[in-house]
């Protein structure tokens, strides 16, 4: 903001180097993980080894007595803190610790405190628990009806006016069911030209980031400070202080650099626990998690999917979906994942008549939330899977079939929702030209055979949710951010720099961006479902206006002509006489949305804006083993104008890789209830040598009113990358899988029973 | 728990004691008596790479390494790397092409590739995914991590 040096028309749309670069590089960036503070505890959990069980006694008389053992706390302890202590976004369904049940294995029944950690976790071994052990249900779809019930009676939380009608409803597993009801479905499938139905399956996954789970919290009995790696500060706020009964200025809320998040570190996850042992304790306590335990926190929802559709002269006419989500033993915001992505179920296609139904099922699972993509990628699956099949079926080109059938802007999706700046064709062209489709495909001869496939998806951004941001401006030029984006890997620190650089006209260096703490910046809904970009950035935006009027004023104060090249730095010098003060903007954005109709899903304003996401993959799969090679991947989506391009290809290729992980290999192996694999050991994550050849492109677009046409990127990459794998499979040897993962297992199994030899289980 | 001992050994150049108990590793020595963060705890064994260091110019899982071990040795972190401000060449590759999203598994991608440029200036493509398939990056920033590894090379041999 100098007079001379001109910045604006310069730092967007550029792939400015991070600005936490060096602090990354050199070990020295803050991490919770990393916190210590005077007189700080440890917790050790001591957790359920039963999947559904009344708690019969808890001795934990052993632990207390060892050396060192500051306090052994179970959930009676914790209701003389917290008197009604269940937590949850969507339910108040979850005890802080177990109380009367358990319902998964793995969940946290009592905990040691000690000064060192090697004495709590050997004081936890010492406890004993016993249970009554009662039925379990650990499928979706057998949740629907089974007699095993995971809760007595629902609990919504009140947050969503959607989830009211559920209140005190008893003896059931379904914690959310949501319907969509456009047209009519049965007539038109009785005069469809053909009808394709196919059921698929997904595998519970999770979200392993390096930094696993962490919280410390510290309290002087009025007021409570949580450091946690935590996604959505404001809401942990709301949360703990509803949990306290205390008003919302009296609990702090603040994180540092988050060692990845995935949505895995969303809304309220250890730090009630960490809330209640500090105020037990009198004495600030760390809760951190192993990475064992990070797979009894939170997952990714398996899911069944029948999705049936009817076909009349090469156009879809008609498709019915119903879907169940294994939501685990408690819902966190599986509710919402029902809905928010169940409406977009039937797919990124012109279809008149549709009919969705959507089921969140408690089971006695690890719990499952959002995890890249809020149930997208499930969708996806399913659908561009059938969608591949109907093709195939009909003699249709893959290509062909989606150009005829595509949903274009200024078409209706099913919601009634009118598209706009949604360039599915073009991701769908793009990845077409990238994988060369014209040409036909090399299929290889002997026992390697080549195939390819290709799948688009998307996403409504999550709707209505607001940001605010105030950027600082301080004498000396220099100029700070104060929002609650978190920074957990995907770039918001030097996206949100480089916004506040254009609209400031200021170098990148003398912006920072100051990380979220609920006493210092303000409410934002959170970092999630690739709503950062859009929603923050306009708030900050917004609030980089309101510092440009408050300069303007300045300068008439100090009688400046309008565009005077005083610098900034002399207007408050002259204004108070030395280098002093601020000019103080505020920021605000919450766009414009309308909510379904309870009855019919329908509603004219879905949401502020769509992600587009694509796939093409070429696969080479041994027939002797089943080994799936993919040897090219192209990830395709349209996120508006980037701003750092750099970043936002980083964003695809990191997402599609995760979900080739997911695609590929990665599954919780569960047996009754109990996760037999819960270690890097056991359950394989992408490295280096898992990566194929990948190419990642932003399709040209503009969103109309996002921060300089830019919209949401930290999911899109995912959306396509299973079923184009899926279909390429199809392609190359004609065996079709319908659950993930895509093992050489289950791709051996498919080729012997397509040879009518199948494999007999021992 | 049973008793320390002292042990004496060279950390980033500097000759350094520690007072270990046998149950230690190191990552946590290096923590709690030297407030080094780079080497940290992750997946607790020895797969995941974040809590790489240097014991004698060779990579070691440091939360797998006991801490009394390194009684005698040299040992290099992450934090020793830079000279003062200036970054050494694999940091500074790391930073130009974006080798890195949440920066957990960084240090030890850093370490394990200044380990293999040590030995090897001019690594093919075989020889990153050999000295790096044993570090994990769960934001998989893995194309630019094998970028930064070449820019390395490269600006090593310019140095």
């Amino acid at each position: 903001m100098t007079g001379d040096t001109l910045y604006r028309g310069k730092q967007v749309g550029r792939s400015v180097p991070r600005i936490e670069g060096r602090a990354k590089v050199t070990g020295r960036a803050e991490y919770i993980h990393n916190l210590r503070l005077p007189g700080m505890l440890v917790a050790k959990i001591f957790r359920s080894t039963v999947a559904h069980g009344r708690i019969r006694r808890i001795d934990v008389s052993a632990a207390r007595a060892v050396e060192g053992v500051h306090q052994v706390v179970t959930g009676a302890d914790i209701r003389s803190v917290i008197a009604n202590p269940y937590y949850g976004p969507a339910f108040h369904d979850q005890p802080i610790l177990a109380l009367d049940k358990v319902r998964f294995v793995g969940e946290p029944v009592a905990v040691v405190l000690a000064a060192d950690p090697h004495v709590a976790e050997a004081a936890a071994q010492l406890i004993v628990a016993e249970y009554d052990e009662l039925p379990a249900v650990f499928e979706e779809v057998e949740a629907m009806t089974s007699k095993a019930v995971v809760h007595d009676v629902l609990k919504p939380a009140g947050t969503f006016a959607d989830l009211k009608h559920l209140e005190n409803r008893r003896d059931t597993n379904v914690a959310l069911d949501y319907h969509l009801r456009r047209g009519d479905v049965d007539q038109a499938f009785a005069t469809a030209d053909r009808l394709f139905e196919h059921t698929f399956r997904t595998q519970q996954v999770l979200h392993l980031p390096l930094e696993p789970f962490v919280s410390v919290a510290e309290t002087n009995g009025s007021t409570v400070t949580v450091h946690t790696a935590s996604q959505g500060p404001s809401f942990v706020r709301t949360e703990i202080a509803r949990l306290l009964g205390w008003p919302e200025n009296r609990v702090r809320i603040r994180t540092a650099y988050l060692g990845g998040g995935f949505g895995a570190k969303l809304y309220i996850k250890l730090e009630a626990l960490a809330v209640a042992l500090a105020l037990l304790a009198r004495r600030p306590v760390k809760v951190a998690l192993t990475m064992e335990e990070q797979f009894y926190q939170i997952t990714k929802h398996p899911c069944t999917f029948r999705i049936k559709s009817g076909v009349k002269d090469g156009r879809i006419t008609a498709r019915e979906c119903e879907v169940w989500w294994n939501g685990g033993a408690y819902a966190d915001i599986g509710p919402r994942v029902t809905q928010k992505s169940g409406f977009t179920a039937a797919g990124p296609y012109d279809i008149d008549n549709v009919k969705i139904d959507s089921y969140a099922l408690y089971t006695n699972r690890p719990p499952a939330g959002a995890l890249r993509g809020f149930g997208i990628p499930q969708l996806v699956w399913a659908y561009e899977s059938h969608t591949d099949l109907i093709a195939r079926e009909l003699g249709v080109d893959p290509l062909e079939f989606r150009r005829k059938n595509i949903l274009r802007n200024g078409r209706p999706q099913a919601t009634g929702t009118v598209m706009r700046d949604a360039e599915i064709e073009a991701v769908l062209e793009r990845i077409a030209a990238r994988m060369d489709w014209r040409k036909p495909v090399e299929r290889g001869t002997g026992t390697i055979r080549r195939g390819r496939g290709m799948a688009i998806g998307f996403k409504a951004v999550i709707a209505p949710t607001t940001s605010v941001a105030i950027i600082n401006l301080s004498a000396d030029g220099s100029c700070a951010v104060y929002c609650s984006t978190v920074d957990m890997g995907q770039g918001s620190d030097t996206v949100i720099a480089q916004i506040v650089a254009e609209e400031l006209n200021l170098p990148i260096e003398v912006i920072t961006v100051v990380h979220p703490d609920t006493d210092v910046t303000p409410y934002d809904m959170g970092t999630l479902g690739s709503r950062g970009t859009y929603h923050m950035g306009n708030a900050v935006r917004l609030g980089c206006e309101d510092v440009r009027v408050k300069i303007r004023a300045l300068e008439n104060e100090l009688n400046l002509a309008p565009g005077t090249n005083v610098p900034v730095t002399e207007l408050f010098k002259r204004k108070y006489g030395m280098q002093a003060g601020n000019i103080v903007g505020v920021g605000s954005f919450v766009p414009t949305y309308k909510s379904p109709d309870h009855d019919t899903g329908l509603t004219p304003n879905a949401t502020p804006f769509w992600m587009i996401g694509g796939s093409g993959a070429e696969v080479e799969v041994d027939t002797e083993t089943g080994h799936v090679k993919v040897v090219k991947l192209v990830n395709v989506a349209d996120v508006g104008r980037p701003i750092n391009p750099k970043i936002v290809e980083a964003q695809l290729s990191g997402a599609a890789t995760m979900q080739l992980g997911f695609t590929m290999f990665e599954e919780m192996q569960l047996d009754a209830g109990q996760v037999t694999n819960a270690s890097l050991a056991d359950y394989k994550i992408p490295g280096l040598r898992d990566l194929p050849a990948m190419e990642n492109e932003a399709v040209a677009a503009n969103q109309h009113d996002g921060p300089f046409g830019a919209k949401g990127v930290g999911e899109s990459g995912t959306f396509g990358v299973s079923p184009a794998i899926a279909n390429a499979i199809h392609d190359a040897v004609g065996v079709r899988l319908t659950e993930l993962p895509l093992t050489a297992e289950a791709v051996y199994r498919a080729l012997r029973k397509a040879q009518n030899n199948p494999i007999e289980d021992a | 728990m049973s008793a320390k001992r002292t042990i004496r050994f060279t950390l980033n150049g500097q000759k350094v004691t520690a007072d270990v108990a046998p149950h230690h590793n190191l990552v946590e020595v290096l923590q709690d008596q030297f407030a080094l963060f780079g080497a940290r705890e992750s997946c607790s064994q020895g797969l995941c790479g974040c809590c790489t260091v240097l014991v004698n110019g060779k990579a070691v899982s440091g939360c797998l390494y006991i801490a009394a071990f390194v009684d005698g040795a040299e040992v290099s972190t992450v934090e020793g790397l830079a000279a003062g401000d200036r970054l050494s060449p694999v940091q500074e590759a790391f930073i130009e092409t974006n080798a890195f999203q949440c920066g957990f598994c960084t240090p030890g991608f850093v370490l394990m590739t200044t380990q293999l440029l040590d030995e090897h200036a001019d690594p093919d493509d075989e020889q990153i995914k050999h000295y790096l398939s044993g570090n994990l990056c769960r934001c998989a920033a893995y194309p630019e991590i094998v970028q930064a590894v070449k820019l390395a090379a490269r600006k090593r041999k310019g140095a």
